[in-house]
């Protein structure tokens, strides 16, 4: 019977595996293909080897790029846990108001990044942001330049992109911990364990779950964080905002230079696979295989 | 109703209009480009409406910013729905759609009309021409070889309106005790390389350009003169405020118009934020070109015409190209522009003091200034632009590095 199950979910599940086989593979081997050629405007099979791979890693920029994608990536993954964990911890104590404060908190999600950009470029642009209100409220010595400044401009990037995040993270966890088992906290409050002990040590590996959605759902923003840079330096200042996707974005459309664009995606596709890999080998088959035995 | 008047549109205004040759038939033309702002719109509408005169149907299609506009134009033309028509600016951005023969040549009504008697400065006719047909239609000319100064503010402190970087140099510490901002300047990369461009091109002279940027001459570049260039952008640099990051252009002009700033460098564009705004030139507002020898740009912008497989659409694209260049049509689209005709007969009588010192200056063929994006691709300018961004935004980034960076950039064969 199972057997029967499982032939019609493949078959339900067929026109998405067509689709993903040409579209995804197939897209990824053209890529590869062109990516060895010398194409500038339109594609064309002038093939120059590994040429453009050279030019690639010679860039200063793609290098400034590669740094900024593993700070934000960071960054970004584990403020969002963090702070996210927390705010799903402090709205589980039952408090007044809970549903008013989740959408609060879940607001900036609904947001599209090109937004969340633009707002924070206004809070922390230093000339008309909060920066100057806070002069012109008598704090002088007020000082808040990291979107002008290229050595922590990143950072604001990640802020903002946390502030946007984390509200996210917060429903996953507080769904996880809603789904907790009454018992186990009255065993915990028996056993006589701290509050934040329990969080720490039981509760937060039984959310493990929840944990690794939220990561893998982070992640893939990660890689392709692309809008809410443009909105909020541009890349800038200079290039020291730049991230691997921009970088490809801007050799497809606006540098006509379409081999070193596929050398850069090849690349980040490589990463990619090379980071995930090992890591879904030991969630998804490893594990599985432990459980059967 | 509705359908009788536009039979009667199309039958009787091609009449009055008689100046635009070709005008058989009803054609529809579908037009891409990226003239979005209020002054672009009243731009382009003058091209529209000429079309629409002639009793065709003109398809809007804007798209906002030169690159996506571009974008569209080549994923449409490689998927094989191209537009009638697509913008590109003057430079080699669209070789590649020639060389792979997908523009349809204007050779048969550039030749017929007298194309190559007409078009000024010639150096257009070189950036349209490829073995000897025309493949585009250059409709202006806009140069970057401006200081836009309030005048307000150097009256304030006492100091004469200043001609080159050099004496603006001199006066900006006066300027920045008195509260103001010496210079305005929008940190985007394009903002920063175009005002490199400028005063390199002011303290070197075009020759010196010319043989870096055409003749990819390393000795040139490292003559040490290009290192005072990068010295003295430095300098400027240091006059800017701690806004700059990401500003956009008006938003930058906006403040030079409203005395927060001094100064600032852009192209001629910036002129339409001054007459919105109700100043009136060299009264509130002067515009300089600086440097001893004075050039004028040659930026600006083209229509090319993408083959189509419908021979019909042939007979569009030429006339089109036809009504483009036509001597009414060029003078109302340049005055709403303000931008420059390619061609000297067209009527200028609406020219502002500003518009007409360019005017004056093109008439010289020595004052004409090609730019690099000219003789090279977008990846090479693109990689350039880089470089100098970088260096206006990276004090640690020595010149002596810069110098290194950008000679392997002119050796990369990009």
């Amino acid at each position: 019977m199972s057997k029967f199950r499982n032939i019609a979910s493949i078959i339900a599940l067929l026109p998405m595996i067509i689709i993903s086989l040409t579209v995804f593979i197939g897209c990824i081997i053209y890529s590869f293909i062109y990516s060895l050629t010398n194409s500038k405007l339109i594609p064309v099979t002038n093939f120059v080897g590994f040429d453009q791979y050279q030019r690639l890693f010679k860039q200063r920029k793609w290098d400034v790029a590669v740094e900024n994608i593993f700070i934000y990536g960071f960054v970004f993954t584990i403020g969002c846990l963090i702070i996210g964990f927390l705010l799903a911890v402090l709205i589980d104590q039952k408090i007044r108001g809970e549903s008013l404060f989740r959408t609060i908190f879940l607001y900036p999600y609904a947001m599209s990044f090109v937004v969340t950009g633009l707002v924070w470029k206004w809070v922390l642009n230093p000339t008309f942001g909060l920066e100057n209100s806070m002069h012109m409220w008598g704090f002088g010595w007020f000082e808040l330049d990291w979107l002008v400044n290229r050595d922590l401009a990143i950072y604001a990037v990640c802020i903002a992109a946390v502030w946007q995040g984390a509200g996210f993270v917060m429903v996953l966890m507080l769904a996880g911990l809603r789904g907790i088992d009454e018992d186990i906290w009255k065993s915990l409050s028996i056993e006589g364990v701290a509050k934040w002990k329990s969080y720490l040590f039981v509760i937060l590996p039984m959310l493990r779950p929840m944990v690794v959605t939220a990561i893998v759902l982070i992640a893939a923003g990660v890689v392709k964080v692309y809008d809410l840079i443009l909105a909020l330096t541009s890349g800038g200042p200079g290039y020291a905002t730049t991230t691997p996707a921009m970088y490809v974005m801007e050799n497809f459309f606006q540098r006509a230079n379409l081999g070193q664009a596929f050398a850069a995606s090849i690349i980040m596709f490589i990463s990619v696979v090379c980071i995930l890999a090992p890591w879904a080998f030991y969630e998804f088959y490893l594990r599985n295989k432990n459980a059967a035995n | 109703m509705k359908k009788f008047f536009s039979i009667f549109l199309t039958l009787f205004l091609p009449l009055s209009f008689t100046n635009v040759s070709k005008a058989a038939g009803h054609m529809e033309a579908e037009v891409i480009h990226w003239w979005t702002s209020g002054g672009e719109q009243a731009a382009i509408s003058q091209f529209a409406e000429a079309w629409q005169e002639m009793g065709n149907t003109w398809i809007d299609t804007a798209i906002t910013g030169g690159d996506n506009a571009r974008g569209t134009t080549v994923n449409r033309i490689i998927g094989g729905n191209p537009p009638t028509a697509a913008q590109f600016n003057i430079s080699k951005q669209f070789v590649d759609l020639v060389e792979q023969g997908l523009l349809q040549s204007l050779e048969e009504v550039a030749s017929a009309e007298g194309w190559r008697d007409f078009i000024y400065p010639p150096e257009l006719i070189e950036t349209c021409e490829f073995e000897g047909e025309f493949y585009c239609v250059p409709v202006n000319i806009h140069s970057w070889q401006w200081m836009w100064i309030n005048n307000d503010v150097y009256k304030q402190v006492g100091l004469p309106v200043p001609q080159t970087f050099e004496e603006f140099l001199a006066g900006a510490p006066k300027i920045q005790e008195a509260g103001i901002i010496p210079l305005a300047l929008g940190g985007q990369t394009w903002q920063e390389s175009g005002m490199f461009g400028v005063v390199s091109s002011s303290i070197l002279g075009f020759p010196h350009m010319q043989k870096i940027f055409r003749d990819k001459d390393v000795d040139t570049l490292r003559d040490g003169r290009f290192a005072d260039v990068l010295n003295t952008y430095r300098e400027l640099n240091a006059f800017t405020d701690e806004g700059s990051p990401g500003r956009l252009w008006n938003d930058t002009t906006a403040m030079v118009i409203e005395g927060k700033a001094a100064m600032q460098v852009m192209g001629d564009w910036a002129r339409g934020e001054f007459a919105v705004a109700g100043k009136e030139a060299m009264v509130d507002y002067s515009c300089i070109i600086p440097g001893k020898e004075k050039y004028v740009a040659l930026g600006g912008d083209v229509f090319v015409f993408p083959k189509n497989d419908d021979p019909k659409v042939k007979d569009v694209q030429l006339a089109m190209a036809s009504m483009m260049v036509n001597p009414t049509v060029q003078a109302k689209f340049n005055n709403a522009k303000g931008s420059l005709p390619m061609r000297l007969d067209v009527d200028t009588s609406a020219a502002d003091a500003c518009m007409q010192m360019g005017l004056d200056l093109i008439q010289n063929p020595d004052a004409i200034m090609r730019e690099s994006d000219d003789w090279n691709t977008p990846a090479f300018t693109n990689a350039w632009d880089d470089i100098i961004s970088e260096f206006r935004n990276d004090p640690n980034y020595t010149v002596a590095q810069v110098m290194d960076d950008l000679e392997g950039v002119l050796t990369s064969g990009l």
